[in-house]
């Protein structure tokens, strides 16, 4: 007898109900495919447009050591691109396909890249806060119901987790540094802490698609609950080395036992989203000239690869 | 002048040799971060140039100690000037176009190899070990860009012509590798470096092999030959690279940086 498509769906949500998880070969609702298509690949293409502001700073690195540290680190970002995009490929589309989708503006990437890094400490803060964020949002998506996203989250994470750390200890080191030093990390903080809280996306309230992925467990977390861990954690390592949140109204709560913070600007939040944030043109139109001005390169390598096919 | 201080500054102008060629050639693969054809690209380009940094800091370093000053792998990256410089001019060349990049990379890479093969053999232990390290990486930065060349070569006709016309952009720029001068003699008379004119057949060899391979041509030999690296005369280009690598440490002379 054949399954028809609600009876299906019924099945699918009590495998995920009972905590299996989903294979590539197993039958998922056509939208449940879709979801994680627009997550992955969002979150591959945010690891390739983060090569940018990195990729920025590594011919200016101010010591070879932090050179070697900043060149690895991107070279890792690069690697969980790739690993991501294949991924995502086992839902039946394929890497140019993404591709061009981040080109035309169709499918979205972190909106933190958007923003530009003027000066060296802002390594040191994408490092600890971004990746820090990072490691929070895809911890929880290691337990994800689709297998290949939850283990490439795995693999990742720990590389993610080396980054955190050398990001804060640069930060720690400058702040033990010279009063110009001190000044960098500062200005680094106000400057990336409140797009830091924004990668989390908006607010539970305002969270069109939370109920169906939650539903679903591709997300286990709600963006607040996931933010607030990000504070609560983050705080006590900025008190630490002397940091300051450009937060006057962050308090802990000794009740809740969580830090209160202020009221985030999804404004800024909803332009950057949408292409207006201060580096969006830059980061497409690099990412679209890299593809253009290496097609040349591609086309040669496949047109060898056909000549030499046996 | 005795003989070991003598030794020793011509073991520190080798080393600078080595170490500012790696370091130079690793900030030019560095800049194309994010910009290249492919993704694995991206992460090739940026694996090579992480080789370079770290052959760039142990040679630097080894330098350093050598000099017997005190002066650390930093402060010959970043406090010496252009004309202090000991890179090869061809390290220094502008990327140009992903072609041009992999000519650069193979033509330099077979030399480092050669070089690095012959050197893993030095008097000099220390020498010795480091080029034994580096030489395994140098086998794969030939294997990469040896391939893109044969790829290049032999794929379209617009990527064999403009790959052919890199080889004769940069081709003026060979004779620099094998211009030895007195530095190399002295510590060949030590078997601390190996003769560059045993390496320059070795090299002649490698190349021609891929070429042959990707069809394209050796050109002329001719008199624009450009030389001058061994004692610091280099492009115009260099000083824009140490303008960029240079200025956090130039601009704030108090800080360090770990
Ligand atoms: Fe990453
Ligand atoms: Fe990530
Ligand atoms: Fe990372």
């Amino acid at each position: 007898m054949i399954a028809t498509d609600t009876e299906r769906e019924l099945e699918f949500q009590a495998k995920i109900d009972r905590g299996e998880v989903i294979e590539p070969k197993d039958w998922m609702p056509e939208r449940y495919r879709k979801q994680l298509i627009r997550m992955m690949s969002q979150h591959a293409h945010s690891e390739v447009v983060g090569m940018l502001p990195e990729g920025n700073w590594i011919t200016r690195a101010p010591s070879l050591a932090r050179k070697a540290i900043l060149l690895a680190k991107v070279q890792d970002e690069g690697g969980h691109g790739l690993y991501i995009y294949s991924a995502a490929e086992t839902l039946g589309i394929d890497r140019g396909e993404m591709i061009d989708q981040l080109h035309t503006g169709k499918a979205k990437y972190s909106s933190i890249f958007n923003y530009p890094t003027l000066n060296w400490a802002d390594i040191g803060a994408i490092g600890w806060l971004v990746d820090g964020a990072a490691i929070v949002n895809q911890t929880a998506l290691a337990k994800c119901s689709y297998g290949p996203y939850s283990r490439a989250m795995i693999r990742i994470c720990k590389e993610e987790n080396f980054h955190h750390k050398q990001g804060y200890q640069m930060l720690a080191y400058m702040m033990r540094g010279t009063k110009e030093q001190q000044e960098m990390a500062q200005d680094a903080m106000n400057r990336f802490w409140w797009p830091a809280l924004m990668m989390f996306g908006p607010s539970d309230t305002d969270s069109p698609n939370s109920a169906e992925l939650m539903r679903w467990k591709v997300k286990l977390y709600s963006n607040d609950e996931l933010r607030q861990r990000f504070i609560d954690r983050t705080v006590p390592q900025a008190e630490a080395i002397g940091l300051k949140i450009p937060d006057p109204k962050l308090k802990y709560n000794e009740t809740t036992r969580h830090y209160e913070h202020g009221e985030i600007d999804w404004q800024e939040f909803k332009n950057v989203v949408n292409g207006n944030g201060p580096c969006n043109r830059e980061r497409l139109r690099a990412r679209v000239k890299a593809d253009a001005d290496g097609k040349w390169v591609r086309d040669a390598a496949e047109a060898y690869a056909k000549k030499h096919m046996n | 002048m005795n003989t070991t201080t003598e030794n020793n500054s011509a073991l520190f102008e080798y080393l600078l040799r080595l170490g500012d060629t790696s370091l130079i050639l690793g900030h030019r693969l560095a800049e194309w971060c994010g910009h290249a054809p492919i993704l694995e690209e991206d992460i090739a380009l940026t694996n090579i140039s992480l080789d370079h940094i770290g052959q760039a800091r142990l040679l630097l370093d080894y330098a350093g100690k050598i000099e017997g000053k005190g002066r650390s792998e930093d402060a010959l990256a970043y406090h010496r000037d252009a004309r202090q410089f000991r890179n090869l001019l061809m390290a220094e060349q502008p990327n140009g176009d992903f072609g041009n990049t992999m000519v650069r990379q193979f033509l330099i890479s077979v030399y480092n190899f050669h070089l690095y093969s012959a050197l893993s053999k030095s008097a000099d232990a220390e020498l010795a070990a480091i080029a034994a390290k580096s030489v395994k990486e140098v086998a794969y930065h030939v294997r990469h860009s040896s391939d893109w060349l044969i790829r290049l070569g032999d794929g379209t006709a617009e990527s064999h012509e403009r790959v052919q016309q890199s080889i004769n952009d940069l081709w003026i720029y060979v004779d620099d590798f094998f211009n030895g001068d007195e530095v190399d003699a002295m510590l060949v008379s030590q078997n601390i470096a190996p003769e560059l004119n045993a390496i320059r057949p070795l090299w002649n060899e490698t190349v021609q092999l891929t070429m042959v391979k990707a069809g394209l041509q050796i050109p002329q030999v001719n008199s624009a030959m450009r030389t001058g690296s061994r004692k610091g005369n280099h492009t115009e280009y260099l000083g824009y690279i140490l303008a960029e690598m240079q200025f956090l440490p130039r601009a704030y002379p108090d800080a360090e940086w770990l």
